[in-house]
């Protein structure tokens, strides 16, 4: 499906105009970095000035030292205020883009059409809006100030050096950039001895995952001490590699210290030699070019390392931007409809659906529901049962045939409206890292109190809840694991219950509750159906007897339809299903 | 964080070896200012051109020297370092493998995962950096204030004020943006979780149409994440312009002060140049400390959550059991008034629970959710252990078992369909190293697993992904539930393990199960009343209390619960059609 793109989008351009709304902070930023840049380099100047003034005993010239460390306090004190601000117009562009970027790319996964999520792997996606989107504040931005004020520190100390001497500018600025020729070189050839680090790291951590991630399977099956012999041998050679990759990998830095001692070391003989041959050149003019010589070399060491993590931050950034440039979900055209009342019924006409091209799933499906109808969905596993809700609830859009609510087709309303009018319960219970209270009041925020307990005590949780210590304030979350997968359950009944729109899903939505109070709450749901058109899809049949229509579907077509009653009767696919149940006996 | 040290014993010469060369390098470092200085106050004063190449040529020995001990150094930093590395996760594999469910349910699997991966290696990665650079960088201030004394006694008064100076400024700035940074990194986790959320509820979000509230919610918090981000770079930006400033009103003083004892005769100019050399260094050093305090931070706190992996104790333990001998005649599960809580819970779980299920027989446990079933089961493999009262298998405490004799008599489904990377051979394998195919085989028909085995490409050699991902729950399910039945064992213990099942499938299965077990014992937990009607003898259990025991028909006509139980699920006359 990626076909027609281009193999290679830009990154850059998408990443300025988030930058665009804090040019001026940019420019300003900029304009710091090149103050700093130039005191930072007038320093050593004024040093070597002074030390030019201290000659030897009776040879110093105190009077004109004074104005001199007077200059010199100025121009550090400049050069820290400049250094601090433009640190802060820095952070405060990098922080507030990665903010923009970030909203952006969570709005956006509303937006994304439900095929788009239910295929890609949700640690991916959250890995992109979160250590992607740090990794562009990191390194683009960070990257960018620091190699800005790096190339503008080579520049200006070359200009600097060349204005004080030619000679000994020429052998630091051909000197110097070995440094970075002997960290490329390493760093080349560590590249494999990483590679093959993570590749071992990659293995003994999905074996440590499987291993005590399913610890209580490990030790019903005694599977302990063949485990570790496992690990032992990814351990070992995780250790071999290791010791190799960290060991030349740390070869760079003692590396680039010895070039740039090398380079120190030439300055020094150099200037030493050319401060007696005359011409001008004085003991405080060499003091101040060893002081070059290691500035000059420090943004050298950087800007490797600088690059580096430019080049992963702007793959991240081609990562954000993937899923920010995905096509959206078809938006609802300008004049869809709102719905706002309906009279229940729901039409199913020559619907055809399939996830993947090749392989269709749902064939001219047709369905009429009358009002407050009951239907439910049965079929062996696969047969296409969720895959009905997906449509009607247009979480996917059919292939081609049409679906109405109240004589109208649901893609001439707007998604919400549409959505609205159906109260959905799924075998996954979805809960929000919220109160009980909220996560209950999750489809009517307004809701009162005695609202919410009322919705509870019909779902039956007023109970366990009030036994709770917080009670409806307790926060549900995954740490909070005290809630059984039952009470999960109740909960997104009550959420339903609370909001009680005309039409109702419910998908496998008493899976995990026991049976006793399966009852209980199958009664609460009676109540809430009555009147109401319901879809019903349960693996129990004995759950679904009293709907009005059950609908038994067989790989994406309907097999057969009638009452509980006339489908024992008829002795087809249903009453299979059915007495399967008792096959055993 | 030193606990942990013991870790390095296998290493001690290493561990000696590194930091010690990383100093000798510090010293040839600290050489060179003075190089330079007399390069300055003898060469070019004496205008010695021989002097200034033989300088040059000692400063040219010192960078080759310093070279040969960074490496050294660092070559045994990092063998100390992995091996250290190494030798933590195997040992806390160990630890880990040895803790009771109770623990497991505690600390949470994932947690146990992150502590064996991503700690670890923090750790790992912060001993390579103590080895290499905890003792530089003071080293190295204090080496240049004892190079600074060397020149000028009263000059190394500035140095003896500005070191602590710089020290206390960057402790300050660090003490204050850390703590910041944690809870910058707090807000960073509600993002994360709200983002997992937007994902998992996409279509609940939907169906209440809440994109938009979600939407709000996030932004408040990325806001609230900015301005934590630059109210603590507006600190941390703070570091270098504070210390440079520092440093070089140290220098100004220095010139101003040398340049009085340069008049007096008592310091040469190439001293001065030295001092204000020592004085950057000083700098440089500190920083880098930064850097390294920022490191260890993060270390320590890896280091403090293994620790705290390491300090928790395996509730249950089997040390110092021997094989035990099978009472002759005794049944072979027995619940001897077995009371049981879960840990930190006041309220039982269990109570007095007895039971006895013989040998050969197939024994069915039902009850609602949270009623207490699987923590019988739970107790028999004594994978946690009874408060009160005593668990038999074939008439020995379970107490009394090495734990591998005892659970190699039990072949456990376990509710969750867990199954391990590998070929389907390799997971059939998991209780019995050394079954043949056949044996497997037999065990996949049983479980109803034979069929879509048989159908895949390389049969038994057919790779399963982690986590059984290219299998469909109903297919894993089958597949745990062969593995459990693959070398005979005495016990099978099916808990709820059939959900994932369709009907039909469900039905072969229970069937395949009262025929071919002949003389295994089977335990079938479960919700289903089709599922254990037909069983030896069936356990009904109601909010942690035994609430009847009997066949189908005795509980059906004496057990209220049972009852309540079978009308929610079949009909009056289904019920009676059955009995």
């Amino acid at each position: 499906m990626d076909k027609y793109r281009p193999l290679k989008k830009p990154v850059l351009k998408p990443l300025l105009s988030y930058a665009r709304p804090y040019i001026s902070l940019f420019a300003l930023s900029l304009a710091l970095a090149l103050v700093t840049v130039a005191t930072t380099l007038y320093a050593p100047i004024l040093i070597g000035q002074a030390v030019d003034l201290i000659v030897g005993p009776g040879n110093v010239d105190l009077k004109g030292l004074v104005p001199i460390v007077i200059k010199l306090c100025v121009t550090v004190a400049i050069t820290a205020l400049s250094q601090w601000l433009m640190s802060l117009c820095t952070n405060k562009i990098t922080f507030n883009v990665v903010r923009d970027i970030r909203n952006k790319a969570f709005a956006k996964l509303d937006k994304l059409p439900l095929s788009y999520i239910d295929a890609h792997p949700h640690g991916d996606i959250i890995s992109r809006i979160i250590t992607d989107i740090d990794q562009i504040s990191d390194g683009l931005l960070m990257g960018f100030a620091q190699l800005f004020t790096g190339i503008c520190t080579i520049l200006g100390t070359i200009i600097f050096m060349l204005s004080i001497n030619v000679r000994i500018s020429v052998v630091v600025i051909i000197l110097t950039p070995l440094s970075l020729f002997v960290a490329r070189f390493i760093a080349k050839n560590t590249f494999d001895l990483f590679h093959k680090q993570s590749e071992a790291r990659g293995e003994m951590t999905s074996l440590v995952e499987e291993v005590t991630g399913n610890l209580k399977t490990v030790q019903a099956f005694g599977y302990e001490q063949e485990a570790e012999e496992r690990f032992d041998v990814f351990n070992q050679k995780l250790r071999e590699v290791s010791v190799k990759a960290i060991f030349f990998s740390s070869l760079t830095n003692p590396c680039t210290r010895f070039v740039n001692g090398l380079v120190y070391t030439s300055v020094g003989i150099l200037g030493a030699l050319t401060v007696f041959g005359g011409g001008g050149f004085t003991v405080g003019n060499l003091s101040s070019f060893l002081t070059y010589a290691n500035q000059y070399t420090k943004p050298f060491n950087e800007i490797s390392g600088v690059i580096t993590e430019l080049q992963s931050a702007l793959a991240s950034a081609r990562r954000v931007f993937d899923i920010i440039d995905e096509p959206e979900e078809r938006p609802d055209s300008e004049d869809a409809y709102v719905l706002k009342e309906v009279d229940g019924t729901v039409d199913i006409e020559n619907v055809n659906f399939s996830y993947v091209p090749d392989v269709k799933l749902i064939e001219d499906f047709n369905l009429h529901v009358r009002a407050g109808e009951r239907t439910a969905i049965v079929g062996p596993t696969g047969c296409g049962k969720t895959t009905m809700i997906n449509l009607l609830m247009r979480f996917y859009d059919a292939d081609s045939g049409k679906i109405s609510i109240s004589g109208r087709p649901i893609k001439d309303c707007t998604r919400n409206s549409m959505r609205s009018m159906y109260g959905m319960v799924l075998q996954e219970t979805w809960l929000k890292t919220a109160t009980i209270r909220d996560n209950i009041r999750y489809g009517r925020p307004d809701a009162t109190e005695e609202e919410v307990i009322a919705a509870a005590k019909s779902a039956h949780c007023h109970g366990f809840i009030k036994r709770l210590p917080q009670g409806y304030d307790t926060v549900i979350s995954d740490a909070f694991s005290t809630l059984s997968q039952g009470q999960k359950q109740i909960l997104c009944i009550a959420r339903v219950m609370l909001s009680l729109p005309p039409m109702l899903i419910l998908d496998e939505a008493t899976s995990s509750i026991d049976t006793r109070t399966e009852i209980i709450v199958q009664r609460a749901f009676a109540k809430m159906m009555k009147g109401r058109t319901s879809f019903i899809i349960a693996h129990r049949l004995s759950t679904i007897k009293e709907a009005e229509n059950i609908i038994v579907m067989r790989s994406g077509h309907i097999v057969e339809q009638g009452t509980h009653e006339s489908l024992i009767a008829k002795g087809g696919f249903y009453s299979e299903l059915y007495n399967s149940q008792f096959a055993a006996d | 964080m030193f606990r942990l040290f013991r870790y390095l014993k296998n290493y001690k010469k290493e561990s000696v070896i590194g930091p010690l060369f990383k100093l000798i390098e510090a010293c040839f470092e600290l050489a060179v200012p003075l190089v330079m200085a007399n390069i300055i106050d003898i060469g070019i004063k004496n205008e010695d051109m021989g002097y200034i190449l033989k300088m040059g040529g000692i400063m040219v020995l010192l960078g080759f020297l310093g070279l040969a001990c960074s490496l050294t150094a660092q070559f045994f930093a990092a063998k100390a370092s992995v091996g250290f590395g190494t030798a933590l996760r195997t040992d806390l594999l160990k630890h880990i493998n040895k803790l009771s469910y109770t623990e497991i349910d505690k600390i949470g699997s994932s947690t146990l995962v992150t502590r064996m991966t991503a700690d670890i290696n923090t750790a790992q990665a912060g001993v390579n950096i103590l080895l290499r650079l905890l003792l530089r960088s003071p080293f190295i201030v204090i080496g240049a204030v004892i190079m600074a004394f060397t020149i000028s006694v009263k000059l190394t008064l500035i140095f003896l004020i500005i070191a602590p100076c710089l020290a206390f400024v960057i402790y300050k700035i660090m003490s204050i943006t850390i703590p910041r940074y944690k809870h910058i990194q707090k807000t960073l986790d509600r993002t994360n979780l709200l983002t997992s959320e937007a994902l998992t509820g996409a279509r609940v979000i939907r169906a209440f149409s809440r994109q938009q509230d979600e939407e709000k919610e996030f932004k408040q918090i990325t806001d609230e994440l900015t301005d934590l981000q630059i109210k603590a770079g507006r600190i941390n930006a703070l570091m270098n312009p504070m210390t440079y400033v520092i440093v070089n009103i140290a220098i100004a003083v220095i010139i101003r002060a040398g340049a009085g004892q340069v008049f007096r005769g008592t310091i040469s100019q190439g001293e001065v140049i030295a001092l204000i050399n020592y004085m950057n260094q000083i700098l440089l050093a500190l920083l880098a400390m930064a850097i390294l305090v920022t490191n260890i931070t993060k270390m320590q706190a890896s280091a403090i959550r293994i620790n705290d992996i390491f300090a928790v104790d395996p509730s249950v333990s089997d040390e110092g059991n021997i094989e035990v001998k099978a009472v002759k005649n005794a049944p072979c599960i027995e619940f001897k008034d077995v009371s049981f809580s879960y840990h930190d819970s006041e309220e039982y779980a269990l109570e007095n629970i007895s039971f006895s299920v013989g040998r050969g027989e197939t024994a069915g446990i039902i009850g609602g959710t949270g009623s207490g079933k699987s923590s019988v089961i739970n107790l028999i493999p004594r994978f946690y252990d009874v408060s009160k009262g005593q668990v038999l298998v074939d008439g020995v405490d379970v107490k009394d078992y090495p734990f591998k004799q005892l659970r190699q008599k039990i072949g456990l489904v376990p509710q969750r369909a867990v199954l391990f990377k590998g070929t389907i051979r390799d997971n059939m394998k998991w209780r019995d190293r050394s079954a043949s195919d056949d044996e497997i085989i037999s065990a996949l028909k049983l479980a109803q697993a034979y069929d879509f085995v048989m159908e895949k490409p390389d049969k038994l050699d057919e790779m399963i992904l982690q986590e059984g991902k290219n299998l469909s729950g109903g297919q894993r399910q089958r597949l745990t539930i062969a593995r459990a039945f693959v070398g005979s064992p005495e016990i099978v213990i099916l808990d709820d393990s059939a959900s994932a099942l369709d009907l039909a499938t469900d039905a072969k299965l229970r069937k395949a199960i009262a025929e071919q077990t002949g003389g295994m014992t089977v335990l079938i937990v479960s919700q289903r009343i089709s599922s254990i009607k037909n069983v030896d003898k069936i356990i009904v259990m109601d909010d942690g209390k035994i609430a009847g025991i009997g066949t189908h028909r005795e509980l059906y006509k004496n057990c209220a619960v049972y009852r309540e139980i079978c009308l929610s699920q079949l009909s009056e006359q289904e019920v009676n059609n059955i009995g």
